[in-house]
């Protein structure tokens, strides 16, 4: 059996490349997919933790988290898809009128 | 049967509904048909109420008819309830019957203006006012329609909103009234917190073991309830609105400012009569203020020009006499003149207004003359009322003004009956000068309207002459003398309670004092119709030369005593003054300026920050990441 450790030292990582993703890239659909990313690094851990702990509230957890990152997801995709329709572009420095 | 007492109010609240919500779509045939049925019907059953108390013992008329519950919260428990008693019934005939005939006459007076339904909607609110202000059973009712009637009231004098005295003369109307209310509703307040109730029969039942004579308290509620009674019937110091009243139209003015409104006060003190009588403070409060009033009105009617002036402070004057009488403890007397003041007083009104109908709206009497041989019918009534209200034998006047002088006189106050004698002079005199100068002597009708003088139409005719039979023989109810005064039996029950508790009320002059009494002020009234006669017929150089010659009190008297101007200077002045003292400086400055500077300076600390806001996600992004190490460095480094 796979130690705990590397459960957690691997979804440390993908976390790590998620935010790495949502602070560089600048297009849209790629950002998404990275939180998405992160998201499911996090579902990781928590299920690693449970199977370890032999709970069965952190799988639990995790189900909830699938269906709010599928509807986060559709949220999401349908603003960049307005925003695409607007500005022919997924470049999300183009929309940067919300400010001062 | 008396239990149809409810159908009294119903059929003017219906009639306000239909004009009111589709007066603009119904033809005026219709509206008058609805106005004047429903009122009629009010009055019909006024009648049919009245017969059946009357039918029963002296000792059983009182009756009382739960509508429904209004206000049930806790320990308070108000009712919509109806009392009928001989108090409460006479009213509600005289209200009703004047109404109708005065809904009548409006309709040939108000024909062709462009507010007719609004007018009868109006008017008809009044009549249902008025009627749940006298018919109600407890306090709270009462000052509902002693509110609604003041509403009516202030609706109707603007009547003729686009005219800016009109509607100036409501607003003043509905703010001297409002002081008075004021009071009014303090006094039912504190007879609920002295009396957990508020209902007329508890209250008087207890208010005789509950309090002692000459009480704090009760001294109190009666003074507040007659600020409220000043307010409304137009007593010194709160007078000054029924003048002014008189912009509304003529009909009105006899209507709500001479026949009923302003006879709430006096209704509302001879409804209270017990808890008078338990303060003999607030009597001889009633009775100065009336006899003051009396005298004092009626020498300003003695050289006013506009005719609906004269009668306006005739009206003040009038009221006066009727608070003298409560004041010195007669109710009796006090409503059998507000009846008979209803019939005569109401009948001058239309009267005046068949003259300004005539004359194409034209109100200065130096203006008019002559019109006696034009207006036969309306002359005659005239006539007629004005001999009673001069108080002339056997009118109806005569009878009423003579029990409230008689009554003053056994009670020991020969200056208040100095006073009402003097001030009965003054009446005669100024109500013959009115109608010397209407009717006889040479016409001053300016050329133009002099052309279409004619006499009103039947219309108008007919309530006049209803009315001039009332003036007539109304006061015959009244004759003075053992088992000859009706009324004053009729009444009886209703203050008897009132009347064991003022034990000075135990006074009885011999009758033959009191026909050298009646002959006294009867002849003064003739001299004052003589010396009007003289003044303004005969020798019409004598009134010129006295005015110059006294040119002083003359200017005082038309000028009102200058109580407007001084009003106008201590108190509205300041409060404008003031009021815009608080506008400008604390509101504009300190209020507003509080506000604005904390927005100003949030504004301007914000502008340091405000540069976080680039629009780039990533930079929120950022930001988030940012925040969320700190946090976890400060959970890690703990």
């Amino acid at each position: 059996m796979i130690s705990l450790n590397y459960y957690l030292l691997l979804s440390a990582v993908l976390f790590s490349i998620g935010v790495l993703g949502v602070l560089i890239k600048r297009n849209a659909i790629i950002m998404i997919m990275c939180i998405e990313l992160m998201l499911n690094a996090v579902n990781l851990s928590f299920v690693a933790l449970a199977r370890y702990q032999n709970l069965m509230d952190g799988q639990i957890v995790v189900f909830f988290v699938m269906t709010v990152a599928a509807a986060e997801v559709a949220v999401g995709l349908a603003i960049v898809v307005a925003m695409f329709r607007l500005k022919q572009t997924e470049d999300v420095d183009e929309i940067n009128l919300m400010k001062w | 049967m008396l239990d149809i007492v409810w159908l009294v109010l119903f059929f003017p609240l219906l009639g306000v509904v239909v004009n009111g919500l589709f007066g603009r779509l119904l033809k005026k045939k219709v509206i008058d048909i609805v106005s004047c049925g429903a009122v009629g019907a009010s009055f019909l059953f006024s009648l049919a109420v009245f017969y059946h108390l009357l039918k029963l013992p002296a000792k059983e008329r009182v009756f009382e008819k739960v509508l429904f519950p209004w206000i049930v919260s806790g320990d308070f428990k108000s009712f919509v309830a109806l009392l009928i008693d001989p108090l409460s019934s006479v009213m509600i005939l005289m209200v009703s019957g004047v109404s109708f005939l005065i809904h009548i006459y409006s309709a040939g007076y108000m024909a062709g203006d462009r507010g007719y339904s609004r007018y009868f909607a109006y008017l008809n609110l009044f009549t249902f006012s008025m009627l749940l202000l006298i018919l109600a059973n407890n306090y709270l009712l009462m000052y509902i329609g002693w509110e609604a009637v003041g509403l009516c009231s202030y609706l109707l004098i603007g009547f003729w909103y686009e005219k800016k005295s009109a509607s100036d003369a409501g607003k003043k109307a509905f703010i001297v009234n409002r002081i008075g209310d004021f009071g009014f509703a303090l006094g039912i307040i504190l007879i609920y917190a002295t009396f957990k109730d508020l209902n007329f029969t508890s209250v008087f039942q207890e208010a005789p073991a509950l309090l002692s004579s000459g009480d704090m308290t009760v001294t109190l509620i009666t003074l507040l309830l007659f600020l409220g009674a000043v307010g409304k019937s137009a007593q010194i110091p709160l007078y000054v609105w029924l003048p002014d009243a008189m912009e509304g139209p003529t009909p009105v003015s006899a209507l709500i400012h001479a026949a009923t409104m302003v006879t709430a006060g006096v209704y509302m003190v001879a409804r209270s009569s017990i808890l008078y009588s338990l303060a003999p403070l607030s009597m001889n409060v009633v009775m100065v203020i009336g006899g003051a009033t009396a005298i004092y009105a009626a020498s300003i009617a003695l050289v006013q020009t506009d005719i609906k002036k004269v009668l306006a402070y005739s009206t003040i004057s009038q009221l006066g006499y009727m608070f003298l009488a409560l004041g010195v403890g007669a109710y009796a007397a006090g409503i059998f003149h507000l009846l008979t003041h209803a019939f005569f007083k109401a009948l001058l009104f239309l009267a005046a207004g068949s003259v300004i109908h005539s004359l194409s709206g034209e109100q200065d009497m130096t203006k008019m003359g002559g019109l006696k041989g034009l207006m036969p019918k309306t002359y005659g009534t005239f006539v007629v009322a004005a001999l009673a209200l001069g108080g002339i034998f056997p009118f109806a006047g005569f009878f009423s003004k003579d029990q409230i002088l008689w009554n003053v006189f056994i009670q020991g106050n020969f200056v208040f009956w100095t006073l009402g004698v003097a001030a009965a002079f003054m009446t005669a005199f100024y109500i013959f000068r009115l109608i010397f100068l209407t009717f006889h002597g040479e016409s001053r009708v300016e050329e133009e309207k002099r052309a279409h003088v004619h006499e009103s139409p039947n219309v108008i005719v007919l309530p006049l002459l209803i009315l001039a039979l009332l003036s007539i023989v109304a006061g015959l109810v009244g004759i003075p003398g053992e088992g000859m005064n009706l009324i004053d039996q009729f009444l009886s029950p209703v203050f008897k309670s009132s009347a064991v508790l003022a034990e000075s009320n135990a006074h009885h002059g011999s009758m033959a004092l009191e026909i050298s009494l009646m002959l006294i002020s009867l002849s003064i009234a003739v001299l004052g119709i003589f010396i009007a006669f003289l003044f303004y017929v005969k020798k019409t150089a004598w009134p010129l030369r006295l005015k110059e010659k006294h040119s002083f009190f003359y200017r005082v008297l038309f000028n009102k005593y200058y109580i407007d101007e001084f009003y106008d200077f201590v108190i509205v002045k300041p409060i404008k003054k003031m009021s815009l003292f608080l506008w400008k400086g604390f509101d504009l400055l300190i209020i507003d300026g509080l506000v604005n500077y904390i927005a100003s300076f949030v504004r301007m600390r914000s502008e340091t920050y405000q540069r976080l806001q680039t629009g780039y996600i990533r930079n929120y992004a950022l930001y988030v990441v940012i925040g969320t190490v700190f946090i976890m460095a400060y959970f890690f480094l703990k």
